[in-house]
Parts: structure tokens; sequence; C-alpha cells
């Protein structure tokens, strides 16, 4: 590798700022397609109900109404985000079939000429429901007797035979028995949205020889084409998918849910069909960050060694489970955090409840394991009479460290990144930690 | 309802479109007349993406029925964009890096030229007001204050930039 | 009274990720200007991966940025990409990219010796766009001549192909044993907050933070996203949700009058400082930073609101209406025992 490096390395000017500042940059909704329709989406208005029956006779009075879609249409209606890398089993819905299990859940699309016929037709659709008990709770959904939200008899996803992403490495209750302090905690943190300023929206349009153009604001443009592939059941080679500048995407773009719809709906007319969120969908039924509940049990030594961690989680994964539980994964392997803790037990739960589905979001998984850890440090520091700097120096891992999921550390920097931020904050570290580094331990060494 | 033609002056000219009532500046000026730099991150008033400057003065195009800016002067970032080059709030932006994804650079760029065409040495107190109708999610808003601050030390004492 | 309190969190990142194999791929053609083409299909979110693959393609082809152009988001013209997420991007299409600008370099090395006379062994690039016999800067050849002589007099293409992919690494269901990453950056964050008991309003006075990221490409960017993440993060540490009675799932909001996130009026002061310890397996020793910036200053935030009040908070958002309930609880314990000390109990 060249020691010299000529660009990389420099803070050259973005290529795509002057586009950005003439408002030339092109994003999804920029485009304009004569004679294009408009999808809008009718939707569940209960958390969890039996679908009766659905009257669209009304709907299709509306002058502009070009047509509906129902998972009759869709020829591949349940599926799996992640089931293009293997992730069983299929179980969201494009369109529902006999039972709502969220609050907006999509059951009809509806094709018209404008948005505003496309949104009165939504709006005269009848439905007749029967609400069903719903749960919203990560542990009441655990409980015997909950409303079960997905078709295979509990509400969590199994993970090869478990009900949970497991680490185990060393022994916890040993290290808990002849630890000298126990510091247990439990963090809460709420859904929240991705709020990027551009809301997710595609456009799908039929070309001359038989393939479709869909004009994405995906953050995956193939992982997109893949799965609507896969949905409508036609070869990946009649598929063209176009990004370009996606207007903010924070994990909120990577679900695949207006593609498949919106191609299916130009198959259907032949014509350009534009499937955008409205911002009030982009809040109340597009994906969010999870709600976590996380319980940490930690065994420390009264010079503040930390010898045992124990973390639960559970991650409200929502009606369906998206990325959910690919993010229990990573949030399993981050548990321990930057830590070298040598008994360490995780289960980490994907609980499925009767919410708007959660999926992927800056920080996937980790955020909140960094949070709980992080606050968690902070009292154990406070315990064994040690300041929040002290008690992160000497936990820190380094170098050839062994991670509770069997990965030999090799790049650590975290003794090096806090003694840099003391410098920053002007903050005088004692000797010890000055001149510690993240350099492999002599044998022996803690 | 039956359609009607409004008229208003768009970059240096009358422009004349045909719209159903209560039609929004922004669809018109985005979807009739393709000046797409006017953003639509919520049409509800509530991000200033599709902020544009009406006499002059800034206003959100997606509550603001057409009708009413007819006869009224409409300036878009397309209208202060020069032919080369780009205007020094522009300039400014680049500078400073002052966007991440971009969506919602024009209507920050539009309320900082009403900002500093009604006041050319902005307090920083005066640009976060400004800034307070219009959201970003990237940049933590710093680099587009300073952008606004170093935009006022450009054109000091040039006059506003028109 | 307003309460002025510091916090302390540190984190670590993982780049990248695991399950199924995680490839991304990048072609590279030359147009007969000496243009270089870097065709892909993964996508900018805005963070400037244009720019800094870009940069990454001028550095390995030894060219000028302006001589790059880079097309992403294309499932005609760009190869397969699994997208842009777990600050993967710079790092999976970073080292396609360097790949890829390899085979292009072979390519003007064989048109290069052609022109030259010379052997394939004695050239050598400059980095300035320039293929030169090593020791004999007279003999050398702009890389643009060379791309047209390959086109128009001998007929070949100077084109590279590149892929990298971090292999599928299942996970053991009993251990959890995986390879889940390719590497891992961290950071460190102080913030210091004041705190108004009357209100429980908290005002984040700073956040300043240490990163380290490995190689930076770009580093007005890589400072970009710590101070974008950073607000990002002192949003979601006081304000957002989209649930605020979790798990009463009402009053969900609908609109950016209800969903609250701080605006220019709030921002803190943010100060960074970012080292550089080269990756072993990124283009040039990148890591990664997209992701991780807002992850430290929550827990800084909500540690600063324990020092600053002596109320421990283990939820987020942190509400007013949690910090009020806290100090009342806070006050009743202490006239109940007055002689506690009703900071030091840790847990709970």
């Amino acid at each position: 590798m060249s020691p010299a490096l000529n660009v990389v390395g420099r803070s050259v000017a973005r290529s795509d700022g002057i586009g950005h500042v003439t408002g030339r940059t092109q994003y999804t909704t920029d485009h304009v397609f004569p004679g294009m329709l408009h999808l809008k989406i009718v939707r569940s208005p209960a958390h969890h109900a039996r679908i009766r029956h659905i009257d669209l006779s009304e709907a299709e009075r509306v002058p502009g109404f070009v047509r509906a879609l129902t998972y009759r249409d869709v020829p591949h209606n349940v599926y799996t985000i992640l089931g293009l890398i293997g992730v069983e089993p299929e179980e969201e819905f494009v369109l529902a079939e006999d039972r709502l299990r969220y609050k907006g859940e999509p059951i009809v699309a509806i094709v018209a000429e404008s948005e505003e016929a496309a949104l009165d037709a939504v709006a005269r659709v009848k439905l007749d429901l029967e609400e069903l008990p719903a749960v919203f709770d990560v542990e009441e959904a655990l409980k015997p007797g909950a409303p079960i939200v997905t078709h295979w008899g509990n509400n969590t996803f199994m993970y090869e035979g478990h009900p949970c992403r497991r680490v185990r490495f060393g022994d916890v209750e040993e290290a808990f028995a002849r630890a000298d302090h126990i510091v247990e905690g439990v963090y809460d943190t709420k859904p929240i949205e991705h709020a990027a300023i551009e809301t997710t929206a595609c456009i799908a349009v039929p070309e001359a020889n038989g393939r479709y153009t869909v004009y994405t604001n995906s953050q995956a443009v193939y992982f997109s084409l893949d799965n609507t592939a896969i949905i409508l059941q036609i070869p990946g080679n009649r598929l063209h998918f176009v990004g370009g500048t996606v207007g903010g995407g924070f994990g909120g773009k990577v679900d695949v849910i207006v593609e498949p719809l919106a191609t299916l709906a130009a198959i259907k007319t032949n014509r350009p069909v534009k499937y955008a969120y409205s911002r009030s969908e982009e809040m109340q039924v597009s994906s969010t960050r999870s709600a976590w509940r996380i319980y940490v049990k930690d065994g420390v030594t009264r010079d503040g060694h930390i010898i045992a961690r124990k973390v639960t989680s559970y991650a409200d994964s929502g009606a369906y489970s998206r990325q959910t539980p690919y993010a229990l994964t990573k949030h399993a392997a981050n548990a321990a955090g930057p830590y070298a803790i040598p008994n360490v037990s995780i289960d980490a739960y994907c609980v499925y409840t009767n919410r708007v589905p959660s999926s992927a979001m800056r920080g996937f998984g980790i955020t909140m394991a960094s949070f709980a850890i992080e606050v968690q440090m902070d009292k154990i520091a406070e315990l064994v009479g040690l300041d929040p700097w002290s008690i992160r120096f000497i936990n820190a891992y380094r170098d050839g460290d062994v991670k509770p999921h069997r990965k030999v550390v090799e790049d650590a920097t975290l003794i090096e990144t806090m003694q840099a931020a003391a410098a920053l904050v002007g903050h005088d570290l004692p000797a010890e930690f000055r001149t510690m580094t993240s350099a492999p331990r002599h044998a022996g060494e803690e | 309802m039956a359609s009607t033609i409004v008229t208003f002056e768009l970059a240096g000219r009358e422009v004349e479109v045909m719209v159903k009532p209560m039609t929004t500046l922004q669809a018109v000026l985005r979807y009739q007349l393709g000046f797409t730099s006017v953003k639509e991150g919520c049409r509800q008033g509530g991000c200033g993406s599709c902020t544009v400057l009406v006499d002059g003065e800034p206003m959100m195009s997606c509550l603001l029925p057409v009708e009413d800016v007819a006869g009224r002067r409409v300036t878009t970032l397309e209208t202060i964009t020069p032919d080369e080059g780009v205007h020094p709030i522009q300039q400014a932006f680049i500078d400073h890096t002052a966007f991440q994804c971009g969506y919602c650079t024009p209507g920050m760029i539009m309320i900082s030229k009403a900002l500093l065409d009604h006041d050319p040495h902005p307090t920083r107190e005066a640009i976060v007001d400004a800034l307070a109708g219009n959201l970003c999610r990237c940049t933590g808003y710093e680099p587009i204050v300073a952008a606004v601050e170093g935009a006022a030390q450009a054109t000091a004492g040039k006059g506003a930039p028109r | 009274m307003k309460l002025r309190g510091t916090g302390v969190a540190a984190v670590n990142y993982p780049t990248g990720m695991n399950l199924g194999g995680d490839p991304s791929q990048a072609l590279i053609h030359a147009t007969t200007s000496g243009t270089f083409v870097v065709s892909l299909s993964s996508t900018d979110l805005g963070q400037g991966h244009r720019t800094v693959i870009g940069q990454i393609a001028a550095e390995a082809l030894g060219v000028a940025m302006e001589d790059v152009i880079v097309d992403t988001a294309d499932t005609d013209t760009g190869p397969h990409d699994m997208g842009t997420f777990a600050s993967r991007a710079t790092h999976r299409v970073g080292n396609a990219v360097i790949a890829a600008a390899l085979e292009v370099r072979e390519a003007l090395l064989d048109v290069a010796a052609e022109e030259l006379e010379a052997a394939r062994t004695d050239l050598e690039f400059d980095g300035q766009g320039n293929l030169m016999v090593r020791g004999a800067p007279a003999r050398s050849l702009k890389i643009a001549d060379i791309a047209s002589a390959a086109q128009f007099k001998y007929g070949k293409t100077i084109a590279g192909r590149g892929a990298f992919m971090k292999p599928k690494s299942p996970v053991d269901p009993e251990t959890g044993a995986m390879d889940p990453d390719s590497t891992e950056a961290h950071a460190c964050t102080v913030a210091e907050v004041e705190v108004d008991t009357e209100t429980g309003e908290v005002k984040v006075l700073s956040i300043r933070s240490a990163y380290e990221v490995g190689r930076q490409v770009n580093p007005a960017l890589v400072k970009g996203q710590i101070v974008g993440g950073a607000w990002m993060g002192m949003s979601h540490a006081l304000y957002e949700t989209t649930a605020p009675y979790y798990p009463d799932p009402g009053h969900a909001p609908k609109d950016f009058s209800e969903y609250l996130m701080p605006g220019a009026h709030e921002i803190p002061q943010i100060e960074c400082v970012v080292l550089e310890y080269p990756s072993s397996n990124g283009p040039y020793g990148v890591k990664g930073v997209g992701e991780m910036t807002a992850n430290s200053p929550i827990p800084a935030i909500v540690n600063a609101i324990y020092h600053a009040t002596g109320v421990r908070i283990d939820e987020l958002p942190v509400t007013p209406e949690l910090i009020l309930r806290g100090l009342d609880a806070k006050r009743r314990a202490a006239l109940v025992a007055p002689a506690a000390d009703t900071t030091a109990t840790a847990g709970r």
C-alpha cells in the first residue's frame, strides 16, 4: 500500500455539491412521465382483526379510478425481505389476505388517474372487520395466553430452534457467585422514525421492450429488484432499477415495500405508476427503529473489573420481522460492549407484537446496546467508587482479547480514543491510563 | 369544480397555468412547470423543503393555493441560480458542506436568501430564528448556520445579492 | 434551579455484516479521452458515497479526481452490490474499486509497454496521470493518451473488474460463535448538559468526541457524519418517539409538528478529534463512520443528566416529565430518610 496518498485523505469538495445547491440533483419523485398513474393504499384501521368483507363498489365509481389490486393479484404474496439470504419463514403479506396484524397494514392498492382520485377512492372502500385482542408489549407477548401474531404459533423469531439469538461464553453463574457486587439495570427505549426529509417512493415505468424501469430511492437497488422479482414471480431481467441520490436513508429505505406494488400496477395497467409515501404514512406505517427492553446483570469485583455479564434483550419487531432478526444477531455480538468480560451470556429476542413493523435504522441493534451498557458502566463506577473514565479504562478490550462471540479482537483503539477524548475536554488522566495502550496484553496481565 | 387560469411572474416572465381550485403552488411548480428544486418533504407545512419567495417573502409553497400568487412574483432556487457559476449563498453551502442528502437544501437556501435580503448582517440568533421552520435530518444544522454566516460575510458591503 | 452535569460514554462499532455473504462489485472502463467511468449499483444516501469512491478510484488509478466519473445505483450498468447500510459502503465498494483499478492498470501497462517500447516491469505510475519508464521521466505517456491509443491503435479495452466479499459466516446457535463484521471503529463522547429543575427541560451545552475510524478518505465528510450524528443522538436521547406511551400504541405522531426533534435553536457546541488507525482490510485502511455517530452521544447525555441531578433515567427519550418525576421521587426519598445518600444506589 502506497504510504503517500494523493487524493485519499483530502477534503475534496463533493462531486454532487453543485447539483444539491442548485436543485438540479434529481430525486425519485422529480421524474414525471406522461400518463402516470398514482397508487394509494387502503390500510387497516385496527391493530388486530379478521377481515370479513371488503366492498370496493363505491370506490370503483370515483372518477379517475383505474383499478384496485388485492392479494389475489400478487403472484407471491407472502414473503420475507431477508429470504434472499436464506432467512425463513416467509411471513409478511404484500396485501392482507384474511387477517390484519397491525394498524396501517396494506389491504388494497388503488390505482387512479390522479393522487386526489386515488385518495378519494381509498376513503370509499368499506371494510367489514372483526376486531381481535392485540398485544403491544414485548414481554406481554411472551406470556402464555397472549394473542399470537405469527402464523407459526409463538411470538418470537426462531433462531435455529432457539427463541432467541444466544451467546454463551465462560460461566456467568460461577462468576456472579464470586463477584463482590452485582449491578442490575433495565433499559427501555421507545420506537423512533427515520424521518429522512424525502419520503419513500418509486415510479415503475413500462418500457417498449417489455421490461419495467423502476425509479426508486431504495438504499439497495439490487436487493429491491430481487425481492420484487420474487414477489411478482417474473425473471429479474425484466426489471431495471434506477436510483440516484437518496434524500436521506438512515435504514428507512431498505424495506422493499413500494416497488413490488407499483411494478405490479404498471404491469396490470401498462402505464407508469407512482407510489410515494405521504409524510403521515412515513410517520405512522413505515418501519421504525424497534422499541427495546434490555436487562443487564453485571458481576463486578471491588476494584471495578467486570467478570460476568448477562444480558436479556427484547426488540419489538412489530407484526413482521423485516430486518429485525438480523439486528438481534448484531446486538448479541456487541452487547458486551468494547470491554473484556470473561463470562458473558446473552439472550436476544426478536418479539412479534401488533405494532407497526420495525426494521433497520442507523446503529442497527447496537445503538440501544451502547445506551444500556454505557449507563450501566456509570452505575458500576459509582458503586465501586471509581470515576467514569477509570471504569472504562480498567475494562477496555485490547488486541488479542477474545470477544464473547469468539472473534479475536484485532483493531481495538478504545483506549487511545478515550485518551484523545480526555485531552479534548481537558480531563487529566492518571499516568496508568495515559500510558495504557490497546496492544495485546502480556501473559497474566488482567 | 371548474379549472381556472392563474398568471404569475416566474424567472422574469409571466407564466399562465390552468389549475383546479386549491391546487398548491408547489404542485404547479413541480409538476406543471418542472421547477423540481421545490421539494416535497411533507406537504403539511412542517419541513420547509418547498420554501419559495413570493414578492420576496418566504412561503411554504405546499400550503399556498396557486390562486393566491396571481399577479405576484415567485422566486425559486432555479431563478436565483446565475447562468454561470452560483449565487454567493449557494457557494457558501458548498464551502461549508452544509448538506448531505441535499433534499432540504433548496428550502434552506431560499429561507437564507429571504433572511439576507432583509438583514444582510444577521446575528447568529437571527439566523437560527430564520431556519426554525426548515428541517434537516443529516447535518445537525451547524454547517447550515455556518454557511449562512459565511454567505453574509461574503456579501457584506456588496448589498443584498438578487 | 439550573443544574449542570457532565457525562461520558465510549463505544465500538462494527463495519459490515456476515449473514449470507456480503459482496460489492465494481467495473471501470476508460473512455477515448482517458476519463475513467466507475460503474456501480451502490447508492449515495447523502453521505458522499460518489465523492469518496471517486477519491478511492482516482488514488488507485493514479489519476486526478476530475478524470473519474462515478456512476451509481443502476442495475443495468452497475454490477451487484448489497446496498448502502451497515457502514459497509466505503469499505466494501472501495475495496472492489481498488481491485478493478488494478486490472485497469494492468491493461494500461500492456499498451504503454508497446507504445514506449519498454519492458512492463520497467514502467511506473506517477500518481499524477502519467506512466513512465522508471528513472527516465522523458519517456512518459499521459494515461489519457494510452487509453486513446488502446482504442484506436491496438483495438484493446482499458477496463477492470473488481469484487469484494465478506464470506458468509453462520452463527453457532448454541454459543453464538460468529464472525459478524470486518473491523471496529471507536468513539468516546463527553456531553455537558444543563437541567432546569422547574420544567424538567434539558439543554445540551456541548458534545465533544474523539473518534477512531481507520483511514479517513475525506475528513470534511467524516466530520459531517460526526456533527450530524451528535445532533441525531441528542434528538434520540431527549425528543423522538413514535409511541410516547409505549406500550400504548396511541398518540402516534402524524407530522413534524407532533414528532419532536431539536432544531437550529437547540444545537450544542459540537467538537471532535479524529484518530486514524488504519484497518487491515479496508481500502487504504478505511473502517467506517456512518452509522455509529449517534451512539455515544445518547448515553453520554443520559449520564450527564444523572451527574447534574442525581436522577437515574433508564429509558429513552428522557422527557421533562421523566426528569420531574425523578426529582420528585428523590425529594420524597430524602424526606423519608434524610440521612440516606440517595445518589449512591446503583442498579434497580
